[in-house]
Parts: C-alpha cells; sequence; structure tokens
C-alpha cells in the first residue's frame, strides 16, 4: 500500500502539468494582492458605504487578514477545478494513456488502487490547500501587516480581533482541505467511467456550477434540497469568521462532505471493480 | 503436469457482440503458443481475459490448475505481459518506467535486475532518455523489458510486432525465440501472420470471430508432405508430356498456364529444380505455400465455411 502511494505520488509530482494548478492558485492571489495595494483604498470606501455613515472605523483596515479574506471568497469557483484536474485524470488518464492495461496485469487489487489514487489526490489537495495558505496568509500578511480583520457581510459585519484570527483561518483551511477532497472523490468516480480526463474534470466542474447556483438560490422549490447538496455544505468554512462560530452547524456541513466523500469512493470501488478494462 | 493455462469454454461478448466464443484451450509449461487470427477474432479479448482486464461472460480460466477468478493477484505474479501497444508514462524516463512496473510486480527487485533485462532488449545506455523520445520499437523493447523483470515463467504478448519497421520485427522475433530457447520461458504470443506464428510458435490456435478453428503444434498443423510447391516457368508446350512420364506426375496438384503447382514436402524442391532444368524447361520462380496458409487467407477473405476442414 505505501509503496503504491509512493508510486501514485511521484507519478503525480514528475508530472508538470501538476504545478499548473500551484502557479494558477498564486497568480489569482497575486493579481488580487496587486488590485489591493493600488485600488485597496477605493474598494473599500465602496463595501462599506452604509458602514461608513454609521460607524468611523480607524486602523490598518486593508491588512493581510481582510485580503485573506477576500482572496479566498474569490477562490471558492477556480480551486475545485484545479483539484479536478488531478483527480479526474487520475483514472481516466491512466486509460487514455493506456498505462492503466499495464497497471492492472500486475498484482494489484483493484479497490487497492482506487483507494491509493485518492490518497494521493488528497495530499496533492492537502498541499495545494498548504501552498495557498501560504501565497494568500503569508504573504499577504506580509505585504498588508497585521490587525484586526473586518468580515463584511451583505447586512452585517463583523470585527475580529488580530490575536483571534489565525487559529480560524488555519480551521478555514483545514475546513477547505475536508471540501476539496469530496470534489476529488467526485472527480475520481466520473474518472472512472470514462477514458479520457477532460469528460471527467468539465464534468465535475459543471456539476459543482449547477449544484451551487441551486444551493445559492432562493427559492422555496430548491430549499428542501439544500441541505442535501454538498455544495450547500462546501462553504462552511466562512463560519469560522462568524461571531459567535456555529461549531454544531460547521461540524454537520463537516459530517455532509465527510458521508459524501465515502459514498462517491465507494462507488468508484464498486464500479471499477467490475469494469472490463477496453483502453 | 497441469497446463500453466488452460481455458474452459470461455465466453465474452460486448453489447452484444460476441467477441468470444467458448473457447477451450491448454498451453503447456515451456511452449510458445501462437494465438492466429485476422483482425476482431478475438486474440486480444482472450488475452485480456488470461489477465483480469475483462471478466469473462461464461467459461473458466485455470493457471496451473488454480481458479484464476479465485486468486488473480498470486497468479499474475508469475505473468509478464505487454497488451497491444506498450503504453508507459512518456513525461517519466526508461529506468523509472521500469522501476515503477518492477515495484508493483509483487517483490523486491533489486537494481542489478533491472540493468541486467535492459541489457536484455538493448536499451542499455538509453534508459534515462524520457519514454516520449523512445521510437515503437524502443517502447516495445522496454515493454518486454517490463514484462520480464520479475523473472515471470509465463509471457502473453499481444501482437508484440505491430508497429515495427522490418528490422525491429526481426529483432522482436529473434528476442522472442531467444526468451523460449534460452530463458525457459512459456509464452502466448498473437499475430494475425501466419509467417510470424510458424517462426516463432511451437504450438498455435486459428480463431475466427471468436471461435477455435483449429489448434496442434505446430509442425503438425504446417504438415510439410501437405505443402505446396508452385513453379513458373516459361511458356513450353512439352511440360506437360514430360510431367506425365516423370515421378512428379504424383505430387501435381494443377497446372494453370505457365503456373504448375506441386503438394509435396518442400525438402523435395532442389530435386524438382534439378530435373526441370535437365528437361530444358526454362524456372523462372519457386515458391512453397503451407497447406494452412490457403486456408488462413481464405479465412481473412471471410469465404470458408466453419466446417471446412484442413
Amino acid at each position: 500500500m505505501i509503496q503504491l502511494l509512493r508510486i501514485e505520488l511521484y507519478k503525480i509530482f514528475k508530472r508538470p502539468r501538476t504545478y499548473i494548478s500551484f502557479v494558477i492558485a498564486a497568480a489569482i492571489t497575486f493579481v488580487i494582492q496587486l488590485a489591493m495595494i493600488t485600488d485597496g483604498k477605493t474598494f473599500m470606501n465602496f463595501a462599506m458605504q452604509g458602514i461608513n455613515e454609521q460607524f468611523e472605523i480607524q486602523g490598518n483596515i486593508i491588512n493581510g487578514y481582510f485580503v485573506t479574506h477576500i482572496i479566498l471568497q474569490s477562490l471558492l469557483v477556480h480551486i475545485p477545478l484545479l483539484v479536478a484536474l488531478v483527480a479526474g485524470d487520475s483514472l481516466a488518464g491512466e486509460a487514455n494513456q493506456g498505462t492503466l492495461r499495464l497497471l492492472l496485469t500486475k498484482p494489484i487489487s483493484r479497490s487497492k488502487l482506487v483507494f491509493v489514487k485518492f490518497l494521493s489526490s488528497f495530499i496533492y489537495t492537502v498541499i495545494l490547500i498548504i501552498w495557498l495558505a501560504i501565497v494568500s496568509l503569508l504573504l499577504s500578511i506580509l505585504i498588508f501587516g497585521k490587525g484586526d480583520m473586518i468580515n463584511l457581510k451583505s447586512e452585517t459585519f463583523i470585527i475580529i480581533l488580530k490575536n483571534d484570527v489565525l487559529w480560524r483561518y488555519m480551521a478555514a483551511f483545514a475546513f477547505a482541505v475536508l471540501a476539496m477532497t469530496t470534489i476529488a472523490s467526485m472527480a475520481m468516480l466520473l474518472s472512472a467511467f470514462a477514458d479520457n480526463s477532460i469528460g471527467p474534470i468539465i464534468s465535475t466542474m459543471g456539476i459543482v456550477v449547477v449544484l451551487a447556483i441551486l444551493s445559492n438560490l432562493e427559492i422555496p422549490l430548491f430549499n428542501y434540497i439544500k441541505p442535501y447538496l454538498f455544495t450547500t455544505h462546501m462553504i462552511g468554512w466562512k463560519g469560522f469568521f462568524d461571531d459567535p462560530v456555529p461549531l454544531g452547524a460547521i461540524g454537520r456541513s463537516a459530517m455532509v462532505l465527510v458521508c459524501y466523500t465515502t459514498g462517491f469512493i465507494a462507488c468508484t470501488i464498486f464500479y471499477f471493480n467490475r469494469k472490463d478494462i477496453t483502453s | 503436469m497441469e497446463p500453466i493455462i488452460e481455458t474452459k469454454n470461455l465466453s465474452k461478448s460486448f453489447k452484444g457482440f460476441l467477441a468470444v466464443d467458448r473457447l477451450s484451450f491448454a498451453i503447456g509449461h515451456g511452449e510458445v503458443y501462437g494465438l492466429l487470427g485476422q483482425n476482431g477474432a478475438g486474440k486480444s479479448a482472450t488475452m485480456r481475459m488470461l489477465l483480469g482486464l475483462i471478466f469473462p461472460d461464461s467459461g473458466n480460466i485455470f493457471f496451473n490448475g488454480s481458479e484464476f477468478s479465485n486468486s488473480r493477484r498470486d497468479l499474475l505474479k508469475n505473468v509478464g505481459a505487454i497488451i497491444e501497444r506498450p503504453d508507459m508514462y512518456g513525461y517519466l524516463s526508461g529506468w523509472e518506467n521500469l522501476k515503477i512496473f518492477a515495484a508493483l510486480s509483487g517483490g523486491k527487485i533489486p537494481a542489478t535486475r533491472l540493468h541486467e533485462v535492459l541489457e536484455l532488449v538493448g536499451l542499455k545506455g538509453r534508459e534515462k532518455d524520457k519514454v516520449k523520445t523512445y521510437s515503437q520499437g524502443m517502447k516495445q523493447r522496454l515493454g518486454i523489458a517490463i514484462a520480464l523483470v520479475h523473472k515471470p515463467e509465463l509471457l502473453i504478448l499481444d501482437e508484440p510486432t505491430n508497429g515495427l519497421d522490418p528490422q525491429g520485427i526481426a529483432e522482436m522475433r529473434a528476442l522472442i525465440v531467444s526468451l523460449s530457447q534460452d530463458h525457459g520461458k512459456t509464452i502466448l504470443i498473437s499475430s494475425h501472420l501466419l509467417y510470424e506464428i510458424e517462426h516463432i510458435a511451437t504450438n498455435m490456435l486459428i480463431m475466427h470471430k471468436g471461435k477455435k478453428v483449429v489448434d496442434g503444434p505446430v509442425n503438425k498443423l504446417l504438415n510439410p508432405d501437405k505443402n505446396l510447391v508452385e513453379v513458373i516457368i516459361r511458356a513450353d508446350s512439352s511440360i506437360a508430356g514430360k510431367l506425365a512420364s516423370s515421378q512428379w506426375q504424383q505430387y501435381l496438384q494443377s497446372k494453370e498456364n505457365t503456373i504448375i503447382t506441386f503438394k509435396m514436402n518442400p525438402a523435395n524442391t532442389p530435386a524438382l529444380n534439378k530435373w526441370l532444368v535437365g528437361e530444358n524447361i526454362d524456372v523462372l520462380e519457386i515458391r512453397t505455400k503451407h497447406s494452412l496458409e490457403d486456408y488462413f487467407l481464405s479465412l481473412t477473405n471471410d469465404t470458408v465455411t466453419k466446417d471446412r476442414v484442413i
């Protein structure tokens, strides 16, 4: 198992394509940081125009914590795509290259192969999120400094004292790993059905976009299904920036995501064990 | 001794198309077993079933007497295979590919063994290059190295000369013969070329539309006494009379204008040639055709009836 996992990780990180995700995540982050350096005050005045009439807020408002929060909200759509690039390729890419054929003529159980590919996608996701934490949080703190964080919501705003922010980011990044692992497991399931990786990657994004729209639509018909959609729970990380932190709701969201992940992986193993390898 | 592979009534269909139809055969230890058939005859599907890549609809596969489906992983430790193209990770070097697949072959394989197989297949010196820079022949040889690295008893090679240039084909055939004769491997090889199977295999099975047409030892199926020797001469009106009064009349199969066909052992060809020259008949060409060749060609042209007998 360890041997197989090492091989899978070796294959992932020897592939130039893997690093595209890291470059994209860094590029988006840098663009937002640059925008905040050049035009942060205008943005802040626009975002707080209602608040400024009633409150006078002083100090380093555009600080590293605030900028990171903006970056994370902007990357909500992009990170699933970056995860799908690797997870969606895991089985279908091997089928497309023809290497799946050779792999399965070796004495490896198909269930173990799927599980190890899932584990390697998980490790990749963890590394991607750590990278995101470095380029968004660490770099933003270095550029903009520390300060109390303002969490702007549609009708309210929350000020979190600077000594109380860091743990929230750590928890939010950990939650993001969980959410992205759900995406990875879904991409793997779709990957098992396909013989080229484009289909699973596009399908994963299509499903995420459609379900995310359903999760956000305020139409009574969809309110019944919203609690069951994983996209509703993927944004659970935002709860760590509320006051008080809704730990119960976050825990429930985490459980839903774990259930989805387990279900996707179980379905992948079930299907892949019965699949004829004709590629 | 149990056959190394035995199949019983193996069948497989894809979306209603019967690819393999109640196929039964057995391969003994040390044999080079040729699976011969035109494209779509069911050779690859059969090999994929033997490796557990696709699942039979019905029938059984036994490896050394053990049911394959019950102990797939243990049995695959003793098998090396190339199915269709030798596809590998193009962005990795030959050495990295070999190392990865060696590690997955069920046992610790020392680096010395990796060097040994690279030497054997003639890739020494190119192992550090990325596989995407390899020619088809080099990929095929790396595929053989991967199949051999864990010292399996059985090699399953699906059309291993496909896509190779003439020199590559000759080298691959020589390598396969050497693996059998010098290294004692049992080899199951498929091809759509009778000539290839004839020169490599000890036993063979001809498949057509998923069914077994005939199987047995190559030397028996390619019975030399039933071979055809075709002689092309310059037009000569006296040839019929001269033949009628000679010993060659008994072997005469047909005569059409300048093409005379004898059914005889090709070992007699020099004597026949000597006689023709002695009778002042100008010989333009002599060629040998196997009795099976016509039959196989007729299969390829899809004109044979299923109950035709060789």
